[in-house]
């Protein structure tokens, strides 16, 4: 009987191994430095521009002198996003309880779910248009208005909320909803007070992750409500907005102004990021429950 | 008592080291192997641990696996059978958590030792696992050649290996006109003799199988069996099985474990006619587990 | 039990329920149908529309809208093949720069990672996603297009001899920045669904190619590459849909050169940027906005396209691997076995 000798493999492949599993450590840390250095200059750049004025005075358009603060763009936005919120978060949730409670696999709520899932592709600059042709440009109700705007995000946001809407109904045990069938309830009731109570927690999370991506776009607004320096809270005038502002800043030839446009974008991004967080940890906390 | 199998007899009777037959169901014919009769190696585990995190699955064990000879280990669900066979070729320890403390010596070299390489431990001893698994992206052809392709073997010689494993677990007539489709055409009994000839291709001194035929049909557990029989005379064979009538059939020994330790270790036909321990004779005569 | 004690007074039966409060739930559900249909004939009407807008272009340009180069505003001849050929290439660097480090990531962080890092590095790549369009532009004019115009020159200047990569004159905005910055904002896309589909590896398969002695590295080459394929494939062309219609980060880095640029690092133009550079100036002339908004249709058709294919790709990466029976499974690339 020989003896055995654990003969080493060949170096070769040891080494491939060794290198591949260098390749794709590094690919990974390469795949985190554009955060980190787009955070850094956020803070950087943008930190200096934060200050009590900064937050409470509004752009004024001077081409000379304090150029002014963002205060009519963040007001915009939080009114844009928000008119867009309440029409696109029941909408989604709506529909998403169609797919779930009544349609489930039947073949035209297959049909639907196809098409939102294929609406999460269609670039937001084509709902811009679409608002911009059947609103703005036939005049109904004036011309760029805010309230167009939050019609074009909510074209955006629909299909966002409609998924995660759709996953976690699905994830409401239908052991749930058959011991409150059993017990009497119609189905409305078991909808509104086992369902969707349940389901809560997930439907905040997707609705919050789909406002936060709401908050960020430009391009719907720019034909939709265009631009906007004064502050108003009427949203059916044009409206500023943090995306649009920053947008507009970029182009300046003034420093001063391109400090705006970093305060701005540290602004905005602090928000959006503020709220994907505690979209998150609604998340996990509900998981843990 | 366990009444005995009446196929046991004719099974034995069948097997032959003839050539290829000419119809479709092949005998296995080990001869076309180059691994020579009686070259199995003996294995030694000694003082063997294992844990799962903090849970303490294998409390101290020492077997003697002879060489040439196939060992069964027989044993209720969850008693530890699956998890010591796995420390054997060092796959225990890719479980994220589980860890091994003890010896295994393969002739007389410790594959827990220091600077032994864990994937020649595993070359050296291979597996066979308890649902088939062939590569579903690869071919039959490249299934079987897969082990092979590792220690770059090159083309000519590749082929003639591939073929003669095939021939050696009986499949070679099934599949000669097809090693080009993908292996998971096969049946279930067929993709089983397939992962054993990838298993043998790569010319392993010993075999483990964690429960082979549990996922198999009646009559494709017999031909597993019939190949096992054959296997045993080049190959040290150890074969985790729940069920008790395999085990006669095919084991020279058999090792009944409880709660993680060996409670006995006999001839296969003592094990079952006349066991030792009031707990074997418990399990064999089927009052619990 | 008394005989007839399913009847109540009226004839009706003790089980039925009035109509009228059967009522909610019949406009419960009709009225949630109808929302969904009222979904897709809005998206149809939005589509015919635009359609309706771009009519005017197409019957005066025909295909040369889409394949003639010559996009002129002042002569009002709208030729758009170079804001077609701004559009794919930036498409493709992000995908040639965006895939491989999107795959390697989730590599990393599905099989070799320990355990506790895999959750934040989960959230770090997802959080690229959160970042806004609009920020991606500012720090790609400010920060990324500055910083590498000194390499991309040094880099024309040393491989001039290759086409197109080399040679010429680097400018600050140009197509590689902007299909560098595209390549970061696919990424989160691509990783997650990447992540999704490596995680749906059997484990067995993983374990057999282990079992026969590969390395880790072997081990992803034979068992959760191959199986992960079609569900990375349709993940890359989630991605490439979302750069091929990303506009705010593109028109602040391409430069909006109305050319088919002569290198890589010059300047050029997009379908997405044009509408959003142009839509200002082409209010008041009807041709010019007709033009926009065929490039419009044109991009949103192209992005329709690109995820319904997408898509079923993804769906054959989830269903096409089960046990036995392989129906159009693929067999790797090495030489299929050969018969006797």
């Amino acid at each position: 009987m020989s003896l055995t000798s654990f003969a080493p493999i060949d170096p070769r492949r040891r080494r491939t191994d060794k290198i591949m599993r260098g390749v794709l450590l590094a690919g990974t840390l390469i795949a985190l430095i554009p955060l980190v250095l787009i955070l850094y200059y956020l803070l950087h750049k943008g930190l200096g521009s934060w200050s009590g004025s900064f937050f409470t005075t509004d752009p004024n358009g001077n081409f000379l002198g304090d150029p002014g603060g963002i205060r009519s763009a963040i007001l915009g936005t939080l009114e844009i996003v928000a008119l867009a919120s309440l029409i696109s978060i029941p909408i989604g949730i709506g529909v998403a309880l169609y797919l779930t409670e009544y349609g489930k696999e039947a073949r035209f709520a297959n049909v639907v779910r196809y098409f939102v899932d294929v609406m999460t592709g269609v670039p937001s600059i084509v709902f811009g248009l679409f608002i911009y042709i059947v609103l703005v440009k036939s005049h109904i109700g004036g011309d760029f208005t805010g309230w167009k705007g939050s019609f074009a995000l909510s074209l955006l946001m629909l299909p966002i909320v409609v998924r995660a809407a759709e996953v976690v109904l699905l994830l409401v045990p239908s052991a749930l909803r058959e011991a409150a069938l059993a017990l009497g309830a119609p189905r409305w009731r078991v909808i509104t007070r086992v369902v969707l109570p349940t389901a809560l927690p997930g439907l905040i999370t997707g609705s919050l992750l789909a406002i936060a991506r709401g908050m960020g776009e430009t391009a719907p607004l720019l034909f939709t409500v265009s631009v906007a320096f004064g502050a108003t809270s009427d949203l059916g005038a044009q409206m500023n907005s943090l995306p649009v502002q920053i947008y507009n800043d970029i182009s300046s030839p003034r420093d001063v102004i391109i400090a705006r446009a970093w305060g701005a974008a540290l602004t905005l991004v602090a928000l959006v990021l503020i709220i994907n967080l505690i979209a998150r940890a609604i998340a996990r906390r509900s998981r843990v429950a | 008592m366990i009444p005995p199998d009446t196929n046991t007899e004719e099974q034995t009777e069948m097997s032959t080291a003839g050539g290829p037959s000419e119809q479709a169901q092949d005998a296995p014919d080990l001869s076309a192997l180059g691994v020579k009769e009686g070259a199995g190696h003996a294995i030694k585990v000694a003082g063997l641990h294992a844990y799962y995190g903090s849970q303490h699955a294998i409390k101290g064990i020492d077997i003697s696996f002879p060489a040439n000879e196939a060992t069964a280990i027989i044993g209720p669900s969850g008693c530890g059978k699956s998890t010591m066979v796995r420390c054997i070729n060092r796959m225990h320890e890719e479980i994220p958590g589980a860890r091994a403390e003890g010896e295994v010596t393969l002739d007389d070299v410790n594959v827990y030792g220091e600077g032994v390489d864990v994937t020649t431990v595993r070359r050296m001893i291979g597996m066979v696992f308890q649902k088939p698994n062939p590569f579903p992206t690869m071919s039959i052809f490249d299934n079987v050649a897969a082990g092979l392709r590792l220690s770059g073997t090159k083309s000519d010689n590749l082929r003639e290996r591939v073929h003669r494993a095939l021939r050696a677990v009986g499949l070679w007539g099934e599949v000669k006109n097809r090693l080009g489709e993908p292996g998971t055409g096969l049946s279930g009994g067929q993709q089983q003799r397939l992962c054993i000839a990838r298993t043998i291709a790569v010319e392993p001194e010993v075999i483990l199988m964690d429960e082979p035929c549990s996922a198999l049909d009646p009559i494709a557990t017999l031909k597993v069996e019939e190949l096992i029989d054959e296997l045993k005379s080049r190959y040290t064979i150890v074969i985790v099985t729940h069920n008790m009538q395999q085990a006669a059939r095919v084991a020279d020994s058999t090792v009944f474990m409880l709660d993680g330790e060996v409670i006995e270790h006999a001839p296969t036909k003592d094990v079952f006619t006349n066991p030792r321990d009031e707990r074997t004779e418990r399990y064999v005569t089927g009052k619990f587990g | 039990m008394e005989a007839g004690a399913t009847s109540a007074p009226g004839g009706r039966s003790v089980f039925s329920r009035s109509p009228v409060s059967q009522l909610p739930d019949q406009v419960l559900r009709w009225g949630l149908t109808g929302l969904a249909g009222a979904i897709l004939a809005l998206l149809a009407y939005f589509f015919v529309r635009l359609i309706g807008e771009s009519g005017n272009t197409f019957s005066t340009f025909g295909l040369s809208f889409v394949f003639g180069n010559d996009w002129d505003v002042s002569r009002s001849i709208y030729h758009g093949f170079p804001l077609l050929f701004g559009t794919l290439l930036t498409s493709v660097i992000a995908l040639l720069i965006g895939v491989p480090v999107a795959i390697a990531g989730a590599l990393y962080v599905t099989e070799l990672c320990p355990r506790r890092v895999r959750g934040p590095l989960t959230i770090l790549v997802d959080l690229l996603a959160a970042v806004p369009s609009v920020v991606y532009g500012l720090w790609g004019v400010f920060v990324l297009g500055p910083k590498l115009l000194p390499v991309e020159k040094w880099f024309a200047s040393t491989f001039s001899f290759i086409p197109f990569i080399g040679g010429g004159t680097a400018t600050g905005p140009n197509y590689f920045v902007a299909g560098l910055i595209l390549a970061i904002m696919i990424l989160p896309i691509v990783a997650a669904i990447a992540r999704e589909v490596m995680a749906t590896v059997p484990a067995e398969h993983k374990e057999a190619a282990l079992a026969l002695g590969a390395t880790r590295w072997e081990m992803i080459r034979m068992a959760v590459l191959p199986y992960s394929r079609p569900g990375i494939t349709g993940g890359a062309m989630l991605g490439l849909g979302r750069a091929l219609g990303e506009t705010i980060a593109v028109v602040l880095v391409i430069g909006n050169a109305p050319v088919i640029g002569t290198h890589l690092f010059n300047q050029g133009y997009s379908l997405a940027a044009v509408i959003a550079n142009e839509f200002g100036e082409a209010a008041a002339t009807p041709i010019h906005s007709s033009a926009l908004f065929a490039a419009g249709l044109v991009l949103f058709v192209l992005t329709l396209l690109v995820n319904i294919v997408a898509r079923r790709f993804i769906a054959r990466g989830e269903h096409g691997r089960r046990g036995t029976g392989g129906t159009g499974v693929t067999v790797t690339a090495a030489p299929a076995g050969e018969a006797a």
